[in-house]
């Protein structure tokens, strides 16, 4: 199953419908074996291409410098579909390479960069075994996000 | 001669889980060469044919090799060589 945070679900779809109808791609970390998404970071695709997305290499690499000065490691790995479902594609389950992530897929095919509901989905890849898993989105209570009034 | 190479996840099958091992070689088809001998498997998962697999990424002191000659590529001790499979799908 995958836990996340409202906050990072939007932040997530906000990223796909702006770039649609070019895939959109990024990552969220978290602290090395909890399993849980943080830190949110979008990555440009190199491709620029509504049917493939790749992480540029030199971007790619500063990334996991930065996960690892940070202890932190790939939690979810998401990218858009922008005319197909929210499925790992054949290219998609072929060149999964972080057996311990979640990959997200949006799909914006129906309300491309407007309002609406888009589809949210997580699988596991692994060994090229796609497996979908539930998603549960939990509320943002930190005070930053959720500011409260004071009286 | 002794260079770095930094192991990405999905290949620490082949190094018994370690994130770095050290190899040898003055290019980096010699150093992925030496990396077979104490790890077999992992250079097919690197290169195919006679060509770097296409979605695999290896840096040198962090240039790409695809910028440095690709597989002939020159190496000198002290070295810092990461290997990370590319994030990309359609």
């Amino acid at each position: 199953m995958l836990r996340i945070d409202q906050s990072l679900v939007d932040a997530i779809v906000a990223h796909a419908k702006r770039d649609h109808p070019v895939e959109a791609c990024g990552m969220v970390a978290g602290p090395i074996g909890s399993d849980r998404p943080e830190r949110f970071i979008e990555m440009v695709n190199a491709a620029g291409s509504p049917t493939f997305y790749e992480y540029d290499s030199t971007d790619l690499l500063q990334l996991y410098k930065d996960l690892d000065d940070r202890d932190e490691e790939p939690v979810v790995i998401y990218h858009s579909h922008t005319a197909t479902e929210a499925y790992p594609s054949v290219t998609d389950i072929k060149l999964a390479s972080e057996p311990g992530a979640h990959y997200v897929l949006v799909s914006t095919e129906k309300h491309g960069n407007n309002d609406g509901a888009v589809e949210f989905r997580s699988y596991r890849i692994v060994d090229g075994q796609v497996t979908e898993e539930p998603v549960e989105i939990v509320g943002t209570d930190t005070p930053s996000d959720n500011p409260r009034s004071e009286s | 001669m002794a260079i770095e190479v930094r192991i990405p996840t999905i290949l620490r099958t082949y190094t018994g889980g370690e994130k770095a091992v050290s190899g040898e070689g003055d290019s980096l088809s010699a150093l992925i060469d030496s990396l077979e001998a104490n790890h077999p498997g992992i250079k097919e998962r690197l290169i195919e044919g006679e060509d770097l697999r296409r979605f695999v990424n290896i840096y040198i002191n962090d240039e790409d090799v695809r910028f440095l000659g690709s597989l002939e590529a020159t190496l000198d001790d002290g070295d810092q060589v990461v290997i990370l499979p590319a994030v990309a799908g359609g």
